[in-house]
């Protein structure tokens, strides 16, 4: 049985009468890297927040080893937290920056010497001990934030955006430092991100938030394969939603045509989103397709192109290697596990 | 290349208003009524040491307890949110808006042996008391005075200190002393030196304050430039070496905090 | 509990601040003549005020002066600003410390020190004391300040404005009026203002330069407040007090709907 380290009950935060979370559930297990994942304004930080301390709720609790730490102030909690823009401390040097935390817990001078060396070594961070926070890059500032945090030994480490001022090149670089920073040292890692991309990379568990709720919470592929709503396979990677109607168990029209489809469960023609992903859009010649369309647009991508194309009133957008020319019409082809089907969302909420 | 001539009006103007007229102090500082060169000036200063003395003292006094009381109003308003901090911010300092000599004058009729705070203390049978024309009294305008010129540049620094800092250190395990001593405060330094410097320097150069409320037996170096120059002892060499002798408690004082030609110092 | 304290410690500041200037406005109501005693409701020290020519003259010297100083000082000031700010670091770095001298010099020694040179023009010439060297004086205590607020503006400034300005056909005399002016203005502004506000407000330098026949209104009200008990003070302030606090509470009000307005156009950019 997996290990639950955080627990955070029925939260409700709001900001001038303004609900930043709306009764938000989060178990958080032992030792797994878990993303929390939305846009800006979905309420990611503040749930980080509240976890760190940082943050009152309006009503709601959280636990910590099922300890009820509510009310604890930060500097009591054993999590530690790698800041947004760093906020390493500008009148300290790289070494006392990190030494902070033990330091305040007034541990022996030996002991603070050699875990930030340690954790200095864990960053790559050796032989910066002297230099001053302004001389350091964005990437060298973000290794020593990380660094202060760690060297605590924190149960759980909270990330919020860390990587969100990096250049791309560096941020996909510390992306597998951080993933095997929290594999070597098997702690719990929090990570804020609005970044799909990086969630699905880094992460043993996702949880998709939006407008102060949790949308789906689940391992990667489960988030990508299996989007619970529209919002979801929106957010995580493209998709083409449309609007269908289950005739049947495995059975869903749309775009003008019937399709079988894996999904069932849903009431008798039910108004339905469909979603497919761009790549699993086949094109075919027009005659062998169940769909034909025009290409309105092409663009080379790199590993593919993408294509706009109209059919049946919608713009459906495609990847695919083959390239077709502006004007053409093609067919298109999707196989029946590729047809996610999803309650409306407005149903849901 | 060509718009350095501007500036010539100004650097002609400031040689003529600035720097000839600081030569003329050090000049008559040094010479006697006919002009010869001499130290009598300097030496006659010895008669004034006890007066030098009291303006420092009073002065380093009213310094510090503005950098008390001005810490922990400037930190409040620096946490504020943005609106309210103007608001606080321009209560703070609308007083000074109102010229100093009524600022001043209010104090005279609050503390008068006849004043306000005697008759409040009188419904219970108290007092009066000797309110006016003491060093405490003259501290007390210096206080009243010039504590705007603490808070300011305080806020100034805190209010550029990161929330995200504050919570940093609440995350790494500082309570609010620690916080205040490990991580306000230096990053408060510059702040707290030019709040030092633009208290203290009026501070020890006044001669009003001193006048309306010490009652005339606690002269400071300011009342005695003062009367050297449109006083009943008009001595201006006199008054010059004292004038010099001043220029340089408050040279020292601005190096001790190094602050000389630093921008940032002005308000 | 450190919220606590630093909440009393504001507001004992902030009583501290208010109680004296709101004990002179009560007072400037009053009846009678006392400074303690607050016997009825009047408005004779206000009526006073407004017959007493020697604070109207004042009044109307203090504000020539303080428009001629403030205006000389900030042509001068601005145009010294932009020179400076082509200057070489080390030929910057000297001008702008002797500029800063009036701003640290205590004012009792900026006023001796003005009073001598004057004097000496009285030997030399025919040169008194009045008009003319308040004004000299104000001018040389207000430049700083207009220097100090424009320079930051002209470091904020992008080179390339300039550049683009010529590259579009601008000479640098057209560049300089329709680039640089407008991008300081702000600078200009701010400094005026406070040149203004230092000139009104001056005593100091003030009482050493004035000489016996001009009188600026805070002469007027040092010289009143020697008498001891005069209520017209009171009523000067009052009017004082509440001129200033209508100038910033429109001021703050403009600049809070300026702040609404931005954050609303924030968030309808948002959604």
């Amino acid at each position: 049985m997996e290990n639950i380290i955080i627990s955070l009950k029925n939260a409700i935060v709001d900001f001038d009468g303004e609900q930043i979370l709306k009764n938000i559930n989060l178990d958080i297990i032992d030792k797994q890297f878990v993303t929390l994942l939305g846009p800006s304004g979905c309420g990611k930080t503040t749930t980080l927040r509240i976890i760190g301390g940082f943050q009152q709720m309006k009503s709601g609790s959280l636990y910590f080893n099922n300890k009820d730490i509510t009310k604890l102030p930060p500097h009591k909690r054993q999590v530690n937290t790698v800041f947004q823009k760093y906020a390493l401390f500008p009148h300290l040097n790289i070494y006392d920056n990190i030494a902070f935390g033990l330091k305040i817990k007034r541990l022996s001078d030996k002991e603070i010497k050699s875990r930030v060396q340690q954790t200095l070594e864990l960053v790559n961070l050796i032989g910066f001990e002297k230099r001053s926070v302004q001389s350091l890059s964005g990437g060298q500032q973000q290794r020593v934030a990380i660094a202060r945090a760690l060297v605590n030994r924190p149960k759980v480490l909270l990330l919020d955006e860390p990587l969100g001022a990096l250049d791309l090149k560096l941020r996909k670089g510390m992306q597998i430092e951080l993933k095997n920073i929290q594999q070597e040292l098997e702690i719990t890692f929090i990570y804020v991100t609005h970044d799909q991309e990086e969630a699905l990379t880094m992460s043993d568990t996702v949880v998709v938030m939006n407008d102060g709720i949790i949308q789906q919470i689940g391992t990667p592929i489960d988030i990508y394969n299996e989007p619970k709503n529209a919002f979801v396979a929106d957010f995580i990677g493209d998709s083409n939603i449309i609007d269908g109607i289950m005739r049947k168990d495995f059975l869903v029209d749309f775009a003008g045509n019937s399709f079988t489809c894996v999904d069932s469960g849903f009431e008798k023609d039910e108004l339905v989103d469909v979603v497919i992903r761009p790549e699993d859009i086949k094109i075919v010649p027009q005659a062998q397709g169940k769909l034909t369309g025009v290409v309105e647009s092409v663009i080379f991508k790199g590993v593919h192109y993408e294509m706009m194309v109209e059919s049946s009133g919608y713009e459906w957008k495609i990847q695919s290697t083959l390239h077709e020319n502006v004007g053409s019409l093609i067919g298109m082809n999707i196989e029946p596990m590729d047809i996610h089907i999803m309650h409306k969302m407005e149903d849901k909420l | 290349m060509k718009s350095k001539i501007l500036s010539i009006p100004y650097i002609i103007w400031m040689i003529i208003f600035t720097v000839i007229p600081l030569g003329l102090v050090i000049f008559f500082a040094f010479t006697t009524q006919s002009g010869e060169f001499t130290f009598s000036n300097i030496v006659a200063m010895n008669d004034y040491l006890d007066v030098l003395f009291r303006s420092i003292e009073f002065s380093v006094i009213a310094t510090i307890i503005c950098l008390i009381l001005g810490l922990p109003v400037s930190y409040l308003i620096s946490r504020l949110a943005r609106g309210k901090q103007g608001t606080m911010l321009m209560i703070v300092i609308l007083p000074m808006w109102i010229n100093f000599l009524l600022r001043t004058y209010a104090w005279m009729t609050l503390l008068e042996e006849n004043g306000l705070i005697n008759r409040f203390l009188g419904l219970f049978n108290v007092g009066p008391f000797n309110l006016i024309n003491n060093s405490g009294a003259v501290i007390l305008g210096m206080i009243y005075n010039y504590i705007p010129f603490m808070i300011l540049p305080l806020y100034s620094v805190m209010t550029k200190i990161d929330e995200s800092v504050v919570e940093a250190a609440q995350d790494l395990g500082c309570s609010g002393f620690h916080i205040i001593t490990r991580i306000i405060l230096p990053l408060s330094k510059q702040g707290i030196s030019t709040g030092i410097i633009t208290v203290f320097v009026p501070s020890v150069s006044t001669f009003i304050i001193s006048r309306m409320l010490g009652g005339g037996t606690n002269d400071l170096i300011g009342d005695i430039i003062e009367s050297q120059f449109l006083g009943n002892s008009y001595n201006p060499h006199l008054g010059s070496a004292m004038a010099l002798v001043l220029m340089v408690i408050v040279i020292l004082i601005m190096s001790l905090f190094n602050q000389f030609g630093s921008e940032e110092a002005v308000i | 509990m450190n919220k606590i304290l630093s909440r009393t410690i504001t507001s004992i500041v902030i009583a501290f601040l208010y109680i004296p200037i709101l004990v002179l406005i009560v007072f400037s109501f009053n009846a009678s003549k006392s400074r303690a005693n607050f016997t009825g409701f009047s408005l004779r020290w206000y009526e006073k005020l407004f017959h007493n020519d020697a604070i109207m003259t004042a009044l109307l010297n203090t504000i020539i002066i303080a428009i001629i100083s403030s205006l000389l000082a900030t042509v001068i000031g601005t145009a010294a600003a932009i020179g400076i700010n082509k200057m070489k670091p080390i030929t910057k770095a000297t001008i702008m410390n002797v500029t800063y001298i009036p701003i640290i010099n205590p004012e009792i020694i900026t006023g001796v020190s003005l009073m001598l040179l004057f004097r000496a023009f009285t030997v030399y010439s025919n040169f008194e004391f009045g008009f003319v060297s308040l004004i000299l004086a104000h001018i040389t205590f207000n430049i700083p300040y207009i220097i100090y607020s424009i320079i930051p503006k002209l470091r904020q400034m992008n080179p390339n404005l300039v550049e683009a300005a010529e590259d579009l056909g601008c000479n640098a005399r057209q560049a300089f009026f329709k680039i640089t002016i407008p991008e300081i203005m702000p600078g200009v502004l701010s400094g005026f203002l406070m040149a203004i506000t230092y000139s009104i407000d001056d005593f100091i330098v003030s009482y050493f330069n004035s000489g016996t026949t001009v009188e600026t209104l805070p002469i007027t009200i040092y010289s009143m407040t020697r008498k001891k008990v005069s209520p017209e003070i009171n009523a000067l302030s009052t009017i004082i007090f509440i001129v200033i606090l209508a100038i910033l509470i429109i001021r703050n009000i403009l600049s809070n709907y300026k702040l609404r307005k931005e954050k609303q156009e924030y968030l309808t950019s948002r959604s």
